[in-house]
């Protein structure tokens, strides 16, 4: 008798620490692999910065050189700013959606300001002009890799925290699948395949 | 990769496996060439000679100071952007050392008949600060794009790596170089791509072909190999370390 309310302690035992190490090594590992999306998170809000600050030097450059388009200066100042008011939230697809919404209309009101320089030979010329559309080709560039790799890290957080049995740990623990990042336009061109 | 039997179902699921595959990426980017260098010419713009100097002064310069300069060069950029191209094969074959991110890639496409050439320099987090991309497009604008023009590759990666090689040693710092632009800077350049075009000659003669064999050469081997006697020409690069990029440097069409 003795004996075997021995065995069912250990067992007892041997249930709850194995249990206790599931839980505490998923909880750590959620923990951690959700801080690496926020932190990827940032670092595309990041390289978005950096392209906001590049603009108004951009802006003044264009402005000296091609006086007449005005209002292709003044779209991309305007899209800027609405830009500028929106924040990532990789939790909330709406606000997500929005921001991404706003930072396109700037992508594509810069493009709009690169295509006018074509027809200005002095400013394609100009040194500084030439520097800044290299910066602002780099930081586009930046945005998209970043991009790729939130979506890389975000989908490892998903898949892990939505396997069974794990996921009824995370729906205990209020941890939520992440959204992703909508391939951009052109930025993620489908490769052609040849053989 | 696959091998396809003439089966037809057999093609049908290869060719929906590729494409599945390829919006992930990394699909149609090359291997390194085995066995591992710095040098991957998968598009045949250099001879063996060209090759083997360049070879040579790039495993130098990752032995000495962990920083690595790839040269690849390709007749086809699959499809991609050259910018997304180069981030993901420098990404892909992890240039530099990991942690330090301390990698440099050099990706040329050759001009076809219907294509312009492309040529990018990939320039990994850790040296962003020492290699801007505004330096990076100087760079390409200065002494790699006008020497493809007139038909010399060797020449254009060359000296863009003798100016990145300095650039990450800090023998001089980016604004000094975007900003000397003038003879003097350019004699100046002209004068160490001489010095290692002569060093570097008599380093390829005494190598020959690219057998690796260590004949006794008349030039004592331990200018180059610091008296470790000679020895295969690859045998001192041991592999990529592993670092990433995120997207920086700069880009040109010729």
């Amino acid at each position: 008798m003795k004996r075997k309310g021995w065995i069912v302690l250990a067992v007892v035992v041997v249930v709850v620490v194995g249990v206790y190490s599931w839980m505490k090594g998923s909880y750590n590992e959620m923990v951690r692999l959700n801080e690496e999306v926020l932190a990827q998170s940032s670092q595309i809000e990041n390289q978005y910065q950096r392209r906001a600050d590049l603009i108004p030097n951009l802006v003044s450059t264009v402005k000296g050189y091609a006086e007449h388009e005005k209002s292709t200066l003044d779209q991309v100042t305007e899209a800027r700013a609405q830009a500028s008011q929106t924040r990532i939230d990789i939790n909330d697809a709406e606000a997500l959606a929005k921001f991404d919404r706003a930072q396109g209309e700037l992508s594509s009101a810069l493009s709009r300001l690169m295509a006018i320089s074509e027809s200005y030979p002095d400013l394609k010329a100009n040194q500084n002009f030439r520097d800044l559309q290299t910066q602002l080709e780099g930081t586009e560039n930046r945005i998209s890799v970043e991009r790729r790799k939130f979506n890389e890290t975000a989908r490892q957080f998903n898949t892990y925290i939505k396997m069974f049995p794990r996921n009824i740990l995370s729906n205990l623990y209020g941890f939520e699948p992440v959204n992703y990042f909508e391939a951009q336009q052109g930025a993620e061109t489908a490769p052609k395949v040849e053989f | 990769m696959t091998k396809f039997t003439p089966c037809k179902f057999w093609l049908g699921l290869c060719l929906l496996w590729m494409a599945l595959s390829v919006p992930f990426g990394a699909f149609s980017l090359p291997e390194p060439m085995s066995p591992p260098r710095l040098v991957n010419d998968f598009a045949g713009l250099l001879d063996d000679v060209q090759r083997q100097t360049l070879e040579q002064k790039l495993e130098n310069f990752d032995r000495e100071t962990s920083t690595q300069i790839a040269v690849v060069t390709v007749t086809d950029l699959e499809g991609y952007a050259p910018a997304d191209y180069a981030q993901r094969l420098h990404e892909k074959w992890g240039i530099g050392q990991k942690g330090k991110d301390n990698g440099i890639l050099i990706l040329v496409k050759s001009s076809t008949a219907d294509s312009r050439g492309e040529a990018f320099i990939s320039v990994g987090y850790g040296l962003e600060g020492v290699v801007p991309d505004i330096t990076a497009g100087r760079i390409l604008d200065v002494e790699m794009i006008p020497a493809f023009r007139e038909g010399d590759i060797y020449a254009g990666v060359d000296r863009s790596v003798d100016v990145l090689m300095q650039l990450t040693r800090g023998e001089f710092t980016a604004e000094e170089y975007n900003g000397a632009q003038g003879p003097g800077a350019g004699a100046l350049i002209l004068f160490i791509v001489l010095l290692f075009m002569m060093l570097f000659f008599s380093s390829g003669r005494r190598s020959g072909g690219n057998d690796g064999h260590s004949g006794g050469g008349w030039i004592p081997p331990m200018i180059f190999r610091g008296g470790s006697g000679g020895g295969g020409s690859f045998g001192g690069f041991g592999g990529f370390g592993g670092g990433s990029s995120g997207g920086g440097g700069a880009g040109r069409s010729w």
